[in-house]
């Protein structure tokens, strides 16, 4: 059955799913748009590093992420400088990592989105004298909004279903780092199958209906 | 086409003559403690038997997991001497073939020289942010961390502080990145050739934990093997013996 433990994985995955979204969607939105409109030499370049973690093994991102993130890394002589201390094994040190590991699937579906809107709303809403802010709320926005749901539903449910780069990064704290992914290994490793199978079991239901809802509704749309 | 056939039984037969000269390979499960010394002993087992090991390293409770499920692993060597047992239980083994290859050995262990003390004080003086030690639900290192604490007296002063590697060797990982400023690792971890391979360390007195036996068995899948049996009386003898020590376990 499910137990204490399991509830407080279940609870902090959907944390940390929620802030990792929220965290993409201010990241990815500028970056999305930056690259939908830009004729910059540097599009292919910053487009590739955005599409990375589709093609790095998680454990690539998470050795990186623990090697760059630690007291003799990069990133944690930064983050030890400016008094924020270390960030593995840390909430916030999840989110770090998880918006690494799921930004493409918010960027590239925004990107999408916005490169569909095209030159044309915008030149209307310019002869208009809307601003560059105005355009973006009341045009750009409501026109991708497809592109934000999306975005959205597969940023949330990437970083659900995250296991290798938080296993690299997290310690296994509880409350803090321990995700329903790490938890059904450690039942799995530890032979309780029983309650492998039940949050598994979570997990693929979760899965299924989240891919379900978003695909569903792009058949809608078409129609 | 008549000539096309004849070259497809030429490379059939030349790929027929490629695997049996390969036939006496030994698919093994190794714990992931064991790493380095069963690398050494694989290589000399080849040059002495002519076999050929064919290592894959992990979890001893996922390798459980893929042997009950039909992995072709042959001989298995585990971090501990309940999941062999158990599988022997289960019938999935060659019965009488378990014996225990090596003992584990905890240590302290950080990486930088001059953290720990030869007394291991300071887990008491408690100045570190955080102690990495192996899941003791799952790892035996951990298992036998968590008893050093709790012997100690510590275990609940410092739990705020514990962080967990899945096993073994992504413990030393968190230990080894300096993420963690000392952790509870395998001797044979930081120990090469009887000497610290680096940082400072503490080991753990045998009387703080009970002994981490390490057994091996033949599985089901290495009945009639006869490279699976040449494995399992090499890992006993001298030479082999002779490795395990050297990195730090008991026998």
């Amino acid at each position: 059955m499910i137990t204490a433990a399991d509830l407080a994985a279940i609870r902090l995955t959907l944390e940390l799913a929620a802030v990792t979204t929220a965290a993409l969607l201010v990241v990815g939105t500028p970056v999305a748009w930056w690259l939908a409109r830009t004729r910059s030499a540097w599009k292919g370049v910053v487009g590739a590093v955005v599409a990375l973690p589709l093609v790095l093994p998680p454990t690539v991102i998470g050795f990186y992420l623990l090697v760059a993130l630690g007291p003799h890394g990069p990133v944690g002589q930064l983050t030890q400088a400016l008094g924020l201390g270390l960030l593995p094994f840390t909430f916030a040190g999840l989110v770090v990592g998880s918006v690494f590991y799921s930004l493409p699937f918010v960027v590239q579906p925004l990107q999408n989105a916005f490169e569909a809107i095209g030159e044309r709303p915008l030149e209307v809403a310019a002869t208009l004298r809307a601003g560059a802010i105005d355009t973006f709320f009341s045009v750009v926005l409501p026109l991708a909004r497809p592109g934000f749901v999306t975005a959205t539903i597969l940023g949330f449910a990437h970083t659900v279903g995250e296991f290798g780069v938080v296993l690299m990064i997290g310690g296994n704290i509880p409350d803090k780092t321990r995700v329903v992914s790490v938890q059904i290994y450690d039942h799995v490793e530890a032979l309780e199958y029983a309650e492998a199978h039940w949050l598994s079991a979570g997990m693929l239901v979760f899965s299924f209906v989240v891919l379900l809802a978003l695909y569903g509704r792009k058949k809608e749309m078409v129609r | 086409m008549k000539f096309r056939f004849v070259r497809l039984l030429v490379a059939a037969s030349c790929i027929a003559s490629a695997v049996a000269a390969h036939a006496a390979e030994v698919q093994v499960a190794v714990a992931a403690n064991f790493t380095a010394p069963m690398q050494k002993i694989a290589a000399e087992f080849e040059r002495d038997t002519g076999h050929t090991a064919l290592l894959a390293f992990g979890a001893t409770g996922k390798f459980y997991a893929q042997i009950k499920n039909g992995a072709p692993f042959e001989v298995f060597l585990a971090a501990d001497d309940k999941t062999p047992a158990r599988l022997d239980e289960e019938g999935a083994t060659v019965p009488g073939s378990r014996f225990t290859y090596a003992i584990g050995r905890l240590v302290l262990w950080s990486a930088q020289p001059g953290v720990v003390d030869d007394q291991g004080e300071v887990l008491g003086r408690g100045d570190f942010r955080h102690l990495a030690v192996a899941n003791p639900k799952t790892a035996p290192y951990g298992v036998a961390a968590m008893e050093v604490l709790r012997r100690l007296s510590l275990a609940d002063g410092i739990a705020a502080r514990l962080v967990t590697g899945e096993n073994i060797s992504q413990t030393y990982q968190f230990v080894a990145t300096g993420n963690a400023e000392l952790g509870f690792v395998a001797l044979s971890q930081v120990m090469v050739d009887g000497k610290l391979s680096g940082g400072s360390a503490w080991q753990v007195p045998a009387g703080l934990y009970d002994p981490i036996r390490q057994d091996a068995v033949i599985l089901a899948a290495g009945r009639d093997k006869p490279a699976a049996r040449a494995l399992a009386d090499y890992l006993r003898g001298d030479k082999a013996v002779a490795i395990i020590k050297s990195y730090g376990y008991g026998l």
